[in-house]
């Protein structure tokens, strides 16, 4: 699918004026039943199963049942994303479980300030081939070609 | 009542459309560069830019990273290296200057992740471990996230304008062939969104969905290249008549089949092997056929469309499935450990790497594998080619032709250009780079940022050596593009209750059905997936008679909301991908591709008469597509 919604667990991002799943879907998959105040998975057929919704929803109630035209009933695999790393649980058709974590990154979320550490741009330096944080972040000579 | 809705305008120096690796790229070195000259960077995303692209889901591997300064595990290569093995692949057609130019800045973004916060995996010397000799392995689940909030930080909050889809480009009215802005519309709200601005960088990904996929059920979302790649990289280059080149250079990745899981790791740092379903390896029984395709089909690495093409000779021949042989490859791997509780270590650590490889970039791969029951310890799993895609970035090179460093374009391709300013079009002020620039490809991730870097240094230049220019767009034109943008929400207001089933009704066409429609006329007639990506003349003119009526038809789609709206003009932007494809095969006289597209008609390789690039060109004066031929230039020598 897709990712679909429980409705015991969604409680619609209350009284946010947009759904976290709705924020997030690169395809725009995601929306609000304003009567029922639960989200759901408007084209399923469009969905790439990128988890982005599973994984940013704060009450852990979005899944993913894999596409019904090929993939066999019963598996399901499922996210816990943390600040610095994320938890996989692989359930099998036939009921076995693998665990894996892995690293998301190393650091702080929000910490990321693209141009810090670097001298500030020298109007002279706009002709020059070399871009931002170059040649430092080369960490050798600029490279050109012998014509 | 016709739906109208407020017009925002917006004026800036810089505007990069598309949020993925190469538009935040764009963001990070445009903002850089503006703040001093006191320029205004403009960013806009159809989707919120923390996941949005091609990198949302994440990926398992950095695929380009040169290595010079010695970071790597093993491989210390230089951009001449990188210009061989890329011009290798791609059957001997690509711009050196450029593929050169990516290269030797590509290491710099690579650095510039690792201390934004991606994780790379380290051996026991601290070096990068590499996936195969251009590639590393990182720990990519937020490698998008990351991106992202470096280039939030460089250009701010206030300059990204998120959930907004561009249908046109504009041009200035007092001359025509000079882009200054574009126009789309909120999916949110109703609010239609005109950007002015002295210089545009164009960079919306590649287009999926313009074949019909092998999966066309609820899994037709399960893209390789993800669904929301439309294509409006190109139609809207194309639109405003910018040349465009090796369109015909589509990508048809070989992966681990329906779920589209990587191979990469398998076949590189497993050292894994494909065969047919009777264990007989393709790659070595097909040689002599390989090699046919001279001189490409006897060079190392063997190119990727080869591959396919000896994949695909043992499918035609019933010997299918063809299986990736994971069980071996992970005996040998534990094998090479004679100490049992060593070799236990290294199992376990192997199938952890295993399975992050598709949680990390194609998590419907592991929910397969879980499905169907897989152990790749114990059973192999089979692999298929997909269906065709458009990606300036990987193993194909559609995109637009543009200018290259001032160090190292050759003299043969300046005329072509109004101004030279590196990765600007043959349009003024439109610049491209990632997926819409063409004859480049193995840009990948870093690179598709590098190059959105490179683009976005040259248009900051642009915009500031044309200070005095301001974009001359009349209201009249913002009401008429208004109005032909939401044209679809008031054909289907007016229309929707002439039938009692919205679906079926003879005044419309929803864009479901016009996709569909698409997807079967390339298909059938332009070598998608039902003819083994085979075709010829007649079936080609066949198809360009098909597009016609659909391009004719495209003034009737139908949308219910604003969602919908997305969907008829990505389709609409898929249509003319779909034009400028097939056009270009039909002028190239020859199977330069094997495994990508075959010509029946012309079924050989003939380097004497077409080492040499088919571009396209649309004329927005006449309407007419013309076909210009350039000469390849070799800059670095064998």
């Amino acid at each position: 699918m897709p990712s679909y919604v429980n409705p015991e667990k969604c409680d619609g991002c209350k009284a946010l004026d947009k759904t976290a799943c709705q924020y997030i879907c690169p395809n725009d998959l995601m929306v609000l039943d304003k009567e029922k105040e639960k989200a759901y998975n408007q084209e399923p057929e469009m969905c790439w199963e990128c988890y982005s919704c599973v994984k940013i929803c704060p009450q852990q109630a979005i899944e993913v049942r894999g596409y019904a035209d090929f993939v066999p009933l019963g598996a399901q695999v499922t996210p816990l994303r943390g600040s610095d790393s994320i938890m996989w649980t692989v359930k099998f058709r036939n009921g076995s479980i693998k665990r894996f974590k892995f690293p998301i990154r190393t650091t702080p979320e929000g910490s990321i300030k693209a141009h810090e550490g670097f001298p500030e741009a020298k109007v002279e330096d706009l002709d020059s081939e070399l871009l931002f944080s170059e040649p430092d972040t080369l960490e050798v000579e600029f490279p050109t070609l012998k014509k | 009542m016709p739906y109208e809705a407020e017009i925002k305008e917006v004026e800036t120096d810089v505007l990069i459309l598309g949020g993925g690796m190469s538009g935040c790229g764009a963001a990070v070195e445009a903002s850089y560069w503006a703040k001093p000259l006191g320029l205004k960077v403009t960013l806009v995303d159809k989707a919120a830019l923390d996941r949005s692209g091609a990198v949302a889901m994440g990926l398992s591997a950095i695929n380009t990273y040169l290595g010079m300064s010695g970071r790597a595990s093993y491989g210390q290569w230089t951009p001449e290296d990188f210009v061989k093995y890329v011009r290798t692949d791609l059957m001997g057609i690509i711009r050196e200057d450029l593929v050169y130019d990516v290269a030797r800045h590509v290491d710099s973004t690579v650095h510039l992740f690792e201390k934004w916060g991606l994780p790379i995996w380290k051996d026991e010397n601290g070096k990068y471990i590499r996936e195969g000799p251009w590639q590393i392995m990182i720990n990519g689940e937020s490698y998008k996230v990351i991106v992202a909030e470096a280039a939030k930080s460089a250009i701010g909050i206030d300059n990204i304008y998120e959930r907004v889809m561009i249908t046109h480009l504009l041009t200035d009215d007092n001359d025509p062939t000079r882009v200054c802005g574009a126009v789309g519309f909120s999916v949110r709200e109703d609010k239609f969104y005109v950007f002015k601005a002295k210089a545009v960088i164009c960079a919306f990904g590649g287009a999926v969905h313009v074949f019909r996929p092998r999966s066309t059920g609820e899994g037709l979302g399960r893209a390789w290249y993800p669904p929301w790649n439309a294509g409006s990289t190109y139609a809207l280059m194309a639109q405003v008549g910018a040349e465009l080149t090796c369109m015909d250079v589509r990508f048809v990745p070989a992966r681990y089949k329906d779920g589209y899981g990587p191979v990469g790791a398998w076949f590189l740092l497993f050292k894994c092997k494909a065969t047919n379903a009777f264990g007989e390896e393709y790659m070595v029984t097909r040689k002599a056929e390989v090699e046919k395709f001279q001189p490409y089909g006897s060079m190392t690495p063997m190119p990727t469309c080869l591959r396919n093409h000896a994949m695909l000779l043992d499918m035609k021949e019933g010997k299918g499935p063809i299986y990736m042989r994971t069980p071996e490859a992970i005996k040998a791997l534990a094998e090479a450990i004679p100490d049992e509780k060593e070799r236990k270590k290294k199992f376990k650590e192997l199938e952890s790497e295993a399975w992050e490889d598709f949680l990390d970039m194609t998590i419907s791969q592991a929910l397969l594998w879980a499905a169907q029951n897989i152990d790749p310890a114990v059973e192999p799993s089979e692999i298929m080619p997909s269906e065709p895609y458009f990606i300036g970035s990987h193993a194909g090179a559609s995109g637009a032709w543009v200018v290259g460093p001032a160090d190292l374009m050759p003299d043969e391709y300046k005329d072509a250009f109004p101004a030279l300013y590196n990765r600007m079009t043959t349009v003024m002020g439109l610049f491209t780079c990632g997926d819409g620039s063409g004859a480049s490809g193995h840009k990948f991730s870093s690179g598709s940022f590098t190059e959105g870097r490179i683009a976005a240094k040259a248009a900051v230049k642009f915009a500031n050596d044309h200070k005095d220019y301001t974009p001359s767009v009349s209201d009249e034109k913002v009401m008429k593009l208004r109005e032909i943008v939401y044209r679809p929400l008031n054909l289907f207001e007016e229309n929707k209750n002439a039938t009692t089933r919205p679906e079926i009704n003879p005044n419309y066409i929803r864009p479901k059905m016009f996709m569909f429609r698409l997807q079967k006329i390339m298909d059938e007639y332009v070598g998608g997936i039902s003819t083994y990506y085979t075709t010829s003349e007649k079936l080609l003119e066949r198809g360009l008679q098909l597009l016609q009526f659909l391009k004719e038809d495209s003034e009737k789609l139908a949308a219910e909301n604003l969602h919908e709206l997305q969907r008829a003009w990505e389709n609409v932007h898929r249509m003319w991908v779909a034009e400028a494809h097939t056009r270009t095969i039909l002028a190239r006289k020859e199977t330069r591709y094997p495994g990508y597209v075959y010509r029946a008609d012309y079924p050989e390789l003939d380097d004497a008469n077409w080492r040499k690039f088919v571009n396209v060109r649309y004329n927005p004066q006449t309407q007419e597509w013309e076909v210009i031929e350039r000469p390849y230039v070799q800059l670095v020598p064998e």
